[in-house]
Order: structure tokens, then C-alpha cells, then sequence
């Protein structure tokens, strides 16, 4: 019998796959080398790598100095052998930078306020976290009392009080950036919705708001709430010089977030609205329910860009006298004791690496949120 | 109520799509105008009120003196590792609290900078300015303030190279100098170098620390700023002990505590707290032997030392007020030497800053 038909009866191993479609190679050759200006390109900066990252290595971390008592015990000369950044002056001053002028035996109450404060944004940003309204008026209403309380002392619960002026460093940073950002974007959100309102005078008064305050620059807002406020006051009534620069802060970022907010709305398109009304929504349940949350949904980036600047801009508030991380440390780089060559690269890094950590992480959290708010045009 | 029945119109049932129709341009510049007068006219009249008032009254009621003080100057006013306010500036506004609280800690210290210090201190924001303030005409005569005295004669000087194998300003014929630009520094070597013939060629940078930076690095010969500065600018030198601060001062920069015109009381009060300080310094009287001095048979200690005389309660302070004092923080020459002088990193010579008898210029009217 002639066998007219082959079939096989096992199956072959499978073979890898030809080197051209997949692995390593390839993928270095189709996006590192894929024509002459990318592999110049490519080559380019591998070469800037290797020329600055092993003397950034050796600078920051191998040759640095980490226990000194002077800026004089940093000096190559007295450690006997090359040095790098003078990490002792940032490990020896790290109380003063986190927590300024504050009473040590104290600290333990800015801890409190630090971590009562990371409980809110965990609470409120981790969107699988449980008892979101509570999370919220936890974060709006108890988490002030607690920090307020903690930080400023209380007679009857035996915290002793501690004047603003001795808080400083990241701690009034902190205070600050919260402070305008808790009260920024809700009242950005009311003088955006005034500013569109057929209301005249609601509209007036948002419109003046807004444009006043968008055609002067912040340091000039600061310089009035802490040099030229006090002028129009009684004397012996100076509220706190701290509390003058927050609202001056807040006030000053909400009409920017207005603006963001108003862009928001500007996007969305006529039949919402009209869809809200026909459903026979009043004002407000249309705004929260249908209008705002596509609104913000769209200008999300716009808003965390405001957040990013406000918490760069806390910087500012060293020209007015208050001591924000920035200025703390610029002001230790003063002492005489600690001062030797090198020691600004030391404090400068420092604080650019701490505002770095703060800045990427508030980005890479928005830009987490779009995509997993983007829910329009995922199809 | 006229915003709330304004909010309440949205209840209606008829709604009007937003509009983007905005309040005429014209208008809202005239509403700006009219703000800006105001605001004008409101700070001159505070000004006016605000240096009327007792200072001394409300400071006593504030229960603190609040200080106009360093942002951070090496010596004067600095935070140290702890975060405590350091300092001969400083020291002065514990000096003032001790004397009115018999509290060295009842000062408050609200940092200026170089700009609002004096619209500061104006405004009533602070009780009295110690900040390394220079005192000139014109700044008294019209910022309607007053200096209650000197507490460091101040002026400026040359740093060299040991290389260079200069001793005196007076051999930097044809040397280049680095200076900070648009100050006063830069007039003042322009000022000496042709009073004394002599040629140079100005590096100007932006600021102080990179005109250091160029001097550290030799692209000058020399770098001139405050002697004060200099002494705390040398620290940060690569190698601090090749430089040498010449002997020459070209300007004047007296520097001292600065109040309000128009309240005597409190003006006398800050300028005899200073002249205390030096007295105790004249007489022997420190922080370790004050106690018994109080014993002393010398007229002038007694007078002093409130043992005879009322001096302290015509300032409208107690008789000890001296003895609160030197007891809190020492004479002036203990304030100097802790701060600015051998015991400190910065070690400057007292030089001009040593009492009249010592050759130098500080010198106090006498208590009696």
C-alpha cells in the first residue's frame, strides 16, 4: 500500500522566534539606531552619561563628608584626602531646616501635624481608600483643628503655646503650600463659576478679583499683607504675620486656579448644560453633578500645575521675613561657624533634591489620575 | 443679604447659558486707578499715626520688643546650628528686652531684607530696626527716622592674596579689583583710587557671592566690600589663611539701632541701653562680677548699677536695669568678643569699636 499521506504525530518544539522580530538587538536597533541622526544621537548622549555620571557618583556620594562639627572639618585639607559635597553641614542642621526656630522639646507635635497630614492626602488620593466622605471632612474640617491646635499650643489641653515666628523651615512650607492649596481650589472654583454667572454684580466683583490680582506679581502681594496691611490698622491690632502671608498666598493662587477652572468650563460643550437643565437639575446639583466634574476632569494638569508653582512660590515668603525651607537654609550657609568653601553646593542640592522629590511626585500623581479619569474617550 | 438674595436668583427656574460678555475695559482701568489712590492715600495717613503712638507702652503691653533684624549676616544676626538667633544685632534686641522685661528672651525677631527695613520699621511693623543699618544724612532726614546710636563703626576694605605680597591699600597701584556691581562699594574704591592717584580696573558681578567667587578663584587681585563681610567672607575662601583683610578703611559705615522720629521716650530708651553697655565695659562691670559690684563704693558703678540715683525709672524702666542687662548678656565688649571678636570664628581686631580710653570710638555720655 502506497502511503499517500505525511501527518505528523508529534508536535514540534516550538523555535525562538527569528532575532529580527524581538529581544534585546532588535529593540536596541529599532529605537536606538534606526538611522544615522538617531545613532549619532544615541551615541551622543551615552557619552554625556559617562561624562557626567561617574563624577556626580564620585562628588555626591563617594567622596562626600558626613560627620563634621565645623565647615572647617569639611575642607580637604583637614580631611586629608579629596572631598565631595559636606553632607554634615545638611545632617547637623537637618532640626533647623524641618522644623525652624520651633521648641525641640515640641517637635513631637509637628511630627503629629506632619503625619495627621499624610493621613488626609493618602486618605484622599489613593482612590481604592474606604470612607471617602469621611476621608473628606476628616481632611477639611478635623485635620485643620488637629494642626492648628497641635502647632500653635493650647493652654487648656497643656501644649505650650509657640508663637508663629519661631516656626520655620519645611514645616512652614508645608503649612503654606496646604494652606493655599486646601483654600485655593474651592474658592478658584466659586469666583471661575462668578466670573460666568449672568449675575452682574457677582460677575463684577469675580471679574475685579481676578484681574487685580493676575496683574500684580506675588512679592508685591506679600510686601502689602506684611509691610503695608498693618499700616491700615489700628495699633497694638497686628494679626500674625504668618496667618497675613497664608491668606495673601491663597487668595493670590485661587485667581489663578479660576482661571484654570474657567477654561474647564469654557470646554464643555452647550448640550451639557442643556441636558442638565432639561433633567430639571437647579444650578448647583447641574455644576457638581454634571458640569464640574468634567470640567476639572479636563483641566487637571492646568491645575496641578498650580499646585506645583504654589508650592515653588512658598519660596517667596522669605522676602517678607518668614523662614520657608529655602530661606532657612540659605540663612545657615551665613553662620560663621559653618562657613568654608563649597558648603552653598552642599545646601543647594539638598534643597533642590528635596523640591524635586515634592514637584515630580505631585506630576506623576496627575498624570496617574488623567489616565484613569480619562473615561470619555477610552473605547 | 445682598449676596445671598444675588445666589438665591439661580434657584429660578429659567436659566441663562453663561455668556462671556465682560465689564467694559475702560471702566475696569478707572476702578484700578481709584483703588491704587486709596491705597495711596490710606499709607500715608498711617504713617503719619503710626510713629505717634508710645512704643514703649505698647511694647510693654505686647509683652515683647519685636526687632527688625538679620536675614542672616555672619556675626550680626545668623541662626545658629540649634536655629537660635546669634549675633551682636541681635544681642542688642535681647539687651532692650532685658532691660524693659528683665527677660532676655522676650525679643521677637522678624528678619528684613535690605529693601523694606525701613518701611518696616515705619510702619510700626517692628519696635525698633538693629540690622546692620547704615547711618546717613539722607536716610534720616527723610525716611522720617532716627539712629539712637553707633554700635559698630563699620567701613570698607581690601582683601589680598598673600601672594601678592601686599601690606597696604595704599600699594594697589594698577591691581584689578572685583566689587559688587551698582552699590556703594563700587563708588567708594573709585572714590579712593583717585583721591590717591592711583590706577585699577573694576570687575563688576551681580552679586556679592559671585564677585567673591571670581576673587577666589584669582581672576582679581583684590575684593573690597564691609570689613565686617570681608572677615566672614574670608572663611569661605578655598584656602582662608592665604588671605589677608588690609589695614585701610575707605568709608564710613557706622552701624546702629534705628527707631521711629517722633517718640523720644523710646528713642532714649534704646540709645542709653547702648550707652549702658559700653559704660559697664568702661567700669569693669561683666556678666561674672555683677553681683558684686553692686557692693562697689565707686559713685559711678552706684549710679550705674541703680544701688543710688533713679536713672533706670526716669526711662520709665526699673532702677536695675543695667544689673538685668549685663547680668542677661555681659558688657559690650563680652557682646563683641563673643560675637564678632577673638572668641568667634570671624575674629575681628575691636579696632575703631574699642572704647575712647582704649583708642578707639565708642564713648558714652556719662550717667548722673
Amino acid at each position: 500500500m502506497i502511503q499517500t499521506r505525511f501527518m505528523r504525530e508529534t508536535i514540534l518544539p516550538q523555535e525562538a522566534a527569528p532575532h529580527r522580530t524581538s529581544g534585546v538587538l532588535l529593540w536596541v536597533r529599532e529605537n536606538l539606531f534606526s538611522s544615522v541622526t538617531n545613532s549619532v544621537l544615541t551615541l551622543l548622549s551615552l557619552w554625556a552619561l559617562y561624562a557626567t555620571i561617574p563624577g556626580l557618583f564620585q562628588y555626591l556620594i563617594v567622596d562626600a563628608v558626613w560627620s563634621a562639627n565645623t565647615g572647617k572639618e569639611c575642607l580637604a585639607e583637614n580631611v586629608g584626602r579629596p572631598v565631595g559635597v559636606c553632607w554634615a553641614f545638611v545632617t547637623s542642621h537637618m532640626g533647623y531646616f524641618i522644623y525652624g526656630q520651633y521648641p525641640e522639646a515640641e517637635w513631637w507635635r509637628v511630627d503629629l501635624f506632619f503625619a495627621a497630614e499624610a493621613l488626609g492626602i493618602v486618605w484622599l488620593l489613593w482612590p481604592n481608600a474606604p470612607y471617602k466622605f469621611a476621608g473628606i471632612i476628616y481632611f477639611f474640617v478635623i485635620f485643620p483643628i488637629i494642626g492648628f491646635v497641635s502647632l500653635t499650643g493650647s493652654t487648656m489641653l497643656g501644649l505650650t503655646p509657640v508663637a508663629t515666628n519661631f516656626w520655620g523651615g519645611f514645616l512652614v512650607t508645608i503649612v503654606i503650600s496646604t494652606f493655599g492649596i486646601v483654600v485655593s481650589l474651592p474658592v478658584g472654583i466659586l469666583l471661575a463659576l462668578g466670573r460666568r454667572s449672568d449675575m452682574p454684580i457677582v460677575r463684577l466683583v469675580s471679574v475685579i478679583f481676578i484681574e487685580f490680582v493676575r496683574g500684580v506679581p506675588l512679592i508685591t502681594v506679600l510686601f502689602m499683607a506684611n509691610v503695608m496691611f498693618p499700616l491700615f490698622l489700628p495699633d497694638g491690632w497686628r494679626p500674625d504675620s504668618l496667618l497675613r502671608v497664608l491668606v495673601g498666598v491663597a487668595l493670590f493662587f485661587a485667581a489663578y486656579m479660576a482661571e484654570a477652572v474657567r477654561g474647564g468650563l469654557q470646554a464643555i460643550p452647550r448640550g451639557q448644560y442643556e441636558a442638565a437643565q432639561a433633567l430639571g437639575l437647579g444650578y448647583w446639583r447641574m455644576m457638581i453633578k454634571i458640569i464640574l466634574p468634567q470640567a476639572l476632569k479636563i483641566v487637571i494638569p492646568n491645575i496641578v500645575n498650580n499646585f506645583i508653582g504654589l508650592f515653588k512660590d512658598t519660596t517667596l515668603v522669605a522676602i517678607v521675613g518668614i523662614f520657608d525651607f529655602l530661606k532657612t537654609i540659605q540663612a545657615s550657609l551665613a553662620d560663621p561657624v559653618w562657613r568654608a568653601a563649597g558648603m552653598p553646593f552642599a545646601a543647594y542640592i539638598f534643597a533642590s533634591l528635596v523640591f524635586f522629590v515634592f514637584c515630580y511626585g505631585m506630576a506623576r500623581y496627575s498624570m496617574w489620575m488623567e489616565a484613569r479619569l480619562d473615561t470619555g474617550k477610552r473605547h | 443679604m445682598v449676596i445671598a438674595a444675588m445666589l438665591r436668583k439661580h434657584s429660578a427656574d429659567v436659566y441663562v447659558l453663561p455668556n462671556s460678555a465682560e465689564v467694559g475695559s475702560n471702566w475696569r482701568m478707572g476702578m484700578k486707578k481709584l483703588i491704587l489712590a486709596a491705597v495711596i492715600s490710606a499709607a500715608s495717613f498711617g504713617i503719619a499715626t503710626a510713629a505717634s503712638a508710645g512704643t514703649l507702652d505698647n511694647v510693654k503691653q505686647k509683652g515683647q520688643v519685636v526687632c527688625g533684624a538679620n536675614p542672616g549676616t555672619a556675626g550680626f544676626g545668623v541662626p545658629d546650628q540649634q536655629g537660635n538667633w546669634t549675633g551682636l544685632d541681635v544681642e542688642y534686641c535681647r539687651a532692650i528686652a532685658a532691660a524693659v522685661f528683665n527677660d532676655p528672651t522676650k525679643a521677637k525677631f522678624v528678619p528684613l531684607s535690605s529693601k523694606d527695613r525701613f518701611t518696616a520699621l515705619a510702619s510700626g511693623e517692628v519696635d525698633v530696626l538693629i540690622r546692620n543699618s547704615t547711618w546717613t544724612m539722607s536716610r534720616e532726614t527723610t525716611l522720617g527716622i532716627i539712629w539712637a546710636g553707633i554700635n559698630y563703626y563699620d567701613g570698607q576694605g581690601f582683601i589680598v592674596n598673600n601672594k601678592l605680597g601686599v601690606k597696604s591699600a595704599k600699594e594697589l597701584n594698577g591691581a584689578t579689583i572685583c566689587v559688587q556691581q551698582g552699590t556703594t562699594t563700587e563708588l567708594n574704591v573709585a572714590d579712593y583710587f583717585r583721591a590717591n592717584k592711583m590706577e585699577y580696573k573694576v570687575v563688576t558681578f551681580g552679586t556679592s557671592e559671585e564677585a567673591l567667587k571670581a576673587y577666589d578663584s584669582g581672576r582679581c587681585d583684590s575684593y573690597t566690600t564691609d570689613r565686617s563681610g570681608l572677615a566672614a567672607d574670608r572663611l569661605s575662601m578655598t584656602k582662608p589663611d592665604d588671605h589677608t583683610i588690609l589695614p585701610e578703611i575707605i568709608s564710613k559705615e557706622p552701624l546702629g539701632p534705628v527707631v521711629r522720629q517722633g517718640d523720644d521716650q523710646w528713642l532714649n530708651l534704646v540709645k542709653w541701653v547702648h550707652n549702658a553697655l559700653l559704660i559697664s565695659e568702661e567700669l569693669g562691670v561683666t556678666k561674672a562680677n555683677v553681683d558684686e559690684m553692686m557692693k562697689s563704693e565707686n559713685p559711678e558703678i552706684k549710679r550705674l548699677l541703680g544701688v543710688e540715683g533713679k536713672f533706670g525709672e526716669s526711662l520709665g524702666l526699673s532702677n536695675a536695669w543695667v544689673v538685668q542687662i549685663v547680668k542677661a548678656l555681659g558688657n559690650y565688649g563680652e557682646v563683641f568678643d563673643r560675637n564678632v571678636g577673638p572668641s568667634s570664628p570671624l575674629k575681628l581686631v575691636r579696632g575703631s569699636n574699642a572704647l575712647w580710653n582704649q583708642g578707639g570710638l565708642q564713648y558714652a555720655p556719662p550717667i548722673r
